[in-house]
């Protein structure tokens, strides 16, 4: 028996293995080149074969040496399976396989002493959802008409803004009319789907501007108001002074990034930004601040953001809040003053045990400062976190959404924060469908990340493809900052799949409601809601069919 | 379907008019009950225009229920009046034992109560009557308040109107509105408060269709008022929303169908009361109806008007003489009781008007 080594890490250990065909190769050293992670390598192989040129038998041994590409096994240079490699292949030749014994991960953590971090999503258990065991099962049939998707028109707005109850509302009566005396909160009706907070730096600057631009045409061309919020890190200089601002939410996060840009823009703006929305916490990494490692800190956004290049953290928490009223004191007086109180302030929170808590504690604010209650679940995306986080921290968002509109009805103060819910909504790729059922178990409103850098190529799924997001090495230049990758990114036709994909949600949701009969959206609706499951459908108190 | 009708007369009328205008519409309802309710009453309840009249359904052990109750309040008997029955094999009718109409005096300890003390006190009391009734399952209260009076029954409105002595007119039991509606609420549990048309505090309502947002209604409005209960069916909601509005919170009536079917936020913009346009949209959107309905709405005053969800899935005319309006689910019930009538007059409503009609019967007919 040999002796061999085997504590080193190796080619079996690893998540994705390179299957290549020395046969098919035309040595083009494309896949070399396209591969970001620099995960294969050409080498020279020496090979025995064995000839027989004679009319007898003469067996003689060739030793050769073959050009090969070969897969790297170390910690940094893995192959993340993102296929690149077989993407850019004329000949078929090289594509990565899934391999099902890898044991990568707990490698990581033995080598090195450090966690194993990645983007992209929580990768347990994410097939088996909720939303796939709800079906909108009360159709209109003959007690009522079910409507016209195409033919009928439908009010699909949500508002986005703290909403006061009608004996708070300043309204007197003069000559049988009613008169407004005083001010309200500031109020946007705006499209049930916002894109969601994606910062330009953990966007590459062109997949940021394909979805900035996507807004601008929904908004002008389409006639839809979608909005989209900046994420935490700010926004350039030259949209902040524009008028296209009116349709970018800003978000303020722990870190504060690029909040300094955007108060020194104010006296500049032409138009007030659609609303700003104060991150406390997001799905996929609860209680975890953001990161943006050093290498995805390009000049651009040392500059936007005002750092120098370094990893940037944001805080797990906003320092100097301790408590949900200092919450409201502090930081939503301070941005609804910063703006005159004509912007909507609202709250991003990852979906949590303790949701429900926060949530009536803003609605008995007695400010009326709080325009919308953002709640993230699990499956949302991030580009950087630990795996342990986002495979094992979180809250299922479906049941918590549930919990807080039925907490806002026990306070008989539904529908005065706006409820808005992600967090892997879409990630089967039909939003709608998600969108519907959200909503009538009591959402005003979604929002959707991941999608996005779905419908723009990201070649990554919840199944250990690709998530390589971290690495400032994506590989379709959407999650980079690396000027040869996002090359890769046609910004003009990423925009144009984004708007063509909320056109198809626009009918896609409007062939939910029709046939429930209902032309507006119905918040709230879970009469119209059927679970397959009867777990959730008493978790939700919506019925039950089998 | 449901088939609704309103008449209002500058004259006293009896219900036979009311019967007759619902039978003419008999195909479009299946006949499952009648009920009504009278207001400004005429005959024998005219001289007691100010005391509020009890109308229940019950059995004998539920007068006394109410008897002690009422009693317990300080409220004296003015004038009690039981319709006389008359029973047959061959009607098809779901009886109860005792129909009670009790006209009351205000305890004397309300002598010198606001009206506004006197009408709590009236929806109080009736909620604790219609408590102890049901814990015993013991009778039905339907209304407690000045000058109406409300009858329902299960069974062929034809029969419920024989076993009453409803279809030979009389002097002495009349009103100048009926509300009225021939069917139960059959999609559900047959259940007698569950038959609109739906009475709070002098404000009437009764529908046509299904309301689909019964749901997110029903959520608010059992948080707004004591008042608001039962949800038997899902057109008390039409009726809840409206003694909202105009009752609790004082806003005119033109406002109902902007909180009911508010005008999609592209038209809003356009238009100069936007801000409180928006500002309801906002604060109400619980209260939407998002159809198919017609609305047939009753005030304290004697107003009546109606209204349709905001794509008109359900029909609706408007019939008038000098003297009488009747608004109903079909003409055939107006030709039926209005014959004379001009029917170019007619007013069918539509999607976004409210048309109302006053106690001199001026039609109105807004525009949202």
């Amino acid at each position: 028996m040999a002796t061999i080594k085997v504590n080193e890490l190796s080619r079996d250990d690893l998540f994705w293995q390179i299957q290549y065909d020395t046969n098919r190769c035309t040595f083009c050293g494309k896949c070399v080149a396209a591969c970001p992670f620099n995960a294969i390598e050409p080498k020279v192989e020496k090979r025995r074969k064995v000839v027989s040129e004679a009319p007898t038998p003469t067996p003689k041994i060739n030793f050769q040496t073959m050009p090969v590409i070969q897969q790297v096994v170390n910690t940094n240079n893995y192959c993340r399976g993102c296929g690149i490699c077989e993407k850019v292949c004329p000949n078929e030749a090289i594509k990565p396989v899934r391999n099902p014994d890898n044991k990568f991960a707990m490698k990581i953590r033995s080598t090195t002493g450090n966690s194993h971090t990645r983007g992209g999503r929580a990768n347990l258990n994410s097939g088996d959802r909720a939303l796939d065991k709800i079906v909108v099962g009360r159709i209109s049939q003959m007690t009522d008409p079910s409507l016209d998707a195409q033919r009928h028109t439908f009010d699909l707005l949500a508002p986005f803004g703290r909403i006061l109850p009608p004996e708070q509302l300043p309204f007197d009566i003069k000559d049988g009319k009613l008169e407004i005396t005083g001010n309200t909160p500031p109020v946007r009706w705006i499209y049930p789907v916002i894109i969601g907070d994606m910062s330009i730096g953990a966007l590459s600057c062109r997949m940021w501007e394909a979805l900035a631009i996507a807004t601008a045409y929904l908004n002008e061309q389409a006639g839809m108001p979608v909005r989209m919020c900046s994420g935490e890190g700010g926004m350039p200089l030259r949209l902040l002074k524009s008028k296209y601002l009116k349709y970018s939410i800003l978000q303020i996060a722990s870190g504060h990034f690029g909040w300094n840009r955007i108060i020194n823009a104010m006296p500049q703006m032409q138009e007030d930004p659609a609303g700003v929305l104060i991150k406390i916490g997001q799905g996929a990494k609860p209680g975890d601040g953001g990161l943006l490692m050093a290498k995805k800190v390009a000049k651009h956004i040392q500059e936007i953001r005002g750092v120098p290049k370094a990893d940037l953290l944001s805080p797990p928490n906003h320092q100097g809040l301790y408590s949900i009223e200092e919450s409201v004191q502090k930081m939503f007086l301070s941005l609804n003053s910063a703006f005159k109180f004509k912007v909507p302030v609202a709250i991003k929170v990852s979906a949590s045990a303790t949701s429900v808590s926060v949530y009536n504690n803003l609605l008995r604010d007695p400010y009326n400062i709080v325009g919308g209650f953002f709640l993230d679940g699990i499956y949302g995306g991030t580009g950087a976190a630990h795996e342990i986080s986002m495979d094992h921290t979180g809250h299922p968002i479906v049941s918590k959404l549930r919990d807080c509109y039925l907490a806002a009805i026990h306070q008989g103060k539904q529908g005065q924060i706006p409820l808005w819910s992600g967090g892997g909504l879409g990630m089967t790729g039909n939003l709608a469908a998600d969108a519907i059922k959200m909503i009538c178990l009591g959402a005003n409103g979604i929002f959707t990340g991941k999608l996005m850098l779905q419908l723009a190529g990201c070649v990554g799924n919840d199944n250990g493809k690709c998530n390589a997001c971290n690495t400032g090495l994506c590989p379709v230049g959407i999650c980079t900052q690396n000027q040869v990758l996002t090359k890769r990114l046609d910004v003009d036709k990423v925009a144009e799949n984004v708007v063509n994909y909320f056109l198809a949600f626009d009918k896609e949701i409007k062939k939910t409601l029709a046939p429930i009969g209902n032309s507006s959206l119905p918040v709230g609706r879970s009469d119209a809601l059927v679970s397959i499951d009867k777990a959730i459908s008493d978790k939700l108190q919506i019925q039950y069919g089998c | 379907m449901c088939r609704i009708g309103a008449i209002k007369s500058k004259k006293y009328f009896h219900p036979s008019k009311a019967l007759y205008l619902m039978r003419s519409q008999q195909k479009g309802h299946d006949n499952s009950g009648f009920a009504m309710v009278m207001q400004d009453l005429g005959g024998i309840f005219e001289d007691y225009k100010d005391l509020p009249i009890l109308s229940m359904a019950c059995t004998d052990e539920g007068i006394n229920i109410a008897d002690n109750i009422l009693s317990a309040e300080g409220f004296t008997r003015a004038l009690q009046w039981n319709p006389e029955t008359n029973y047959a094999e061959n009607l098809i009718i779901e009886t109860m034992p005792q129909y009670v109409f009790l006209v009351l005096q205000y305890p004397k300890t309300y002598r010198y109560a606001s009206q506004e003390e006197k009408e709590d006190l009236l929806v109080n009391t009736r909620l604790k009557i219609r408590a102890a009734l049901e814990k015993e399952a013991k009778g039905y209260v339907y209304s407690f308040w000045p000058d109406v009076l409300t009858l329902k029954e299960i069974g062929d409105p034809k029969d419920i109107g024989i076993y009453f002595g409803l279809w030979e007119e009389n002097n002495f039991f009349t009103a100048k509105v009926i509300t009225a509606q021939c069917r139960q609420n059959t999609n559900y549990d047959i259940v007698r408060y569950a038959a609109h048309p739906f009475f709070l505090q002098g404000y009437t309502a009764l529908a046509n269709g299904e309301n689909t947002f019964f749901e997110k209604n029903k959520l608010l409005q059992k948080s707004l008022y004591k008042g608001y209960v039962g949800f038997e069916s899902d057109s008390q909601c039409f009726l809840y929303t409206l003694h909202y509005l105009n009752k609790i919170l004082k806003w005119p009536l033109s406002y109902y169908k902007h909180t009911i079917t508010p005008l999609p936020y592209d038209e809003i913009i356009r238009r100069d009361d936007k801000e409180i346009l928006l500002k309801i949209k906002e604060s109400l959107a619980h209260l939407e109806i998002n159809g198919p309905n017609t609305i047939i709405g009753g005030l304290p005053d004697g107003t009546i008007f109606t209204c349709c969800d905001s794509k008109k899935l359900r029909p609706v005319v408007v019939g008038r003489t000098d003297d009488t309006v009747v608004i109903t689910s079909e003409v055939s019930g107006i030709n039926e009781i209005l014959p004379e009538r001009n029917w170019e007059d007619d007013i069918y409503p539509h999607e976004r008007e409210t048309v109302i009609i006053n106690n001199a019967l001026k039609v109105e007919r807004w525009q949202q």
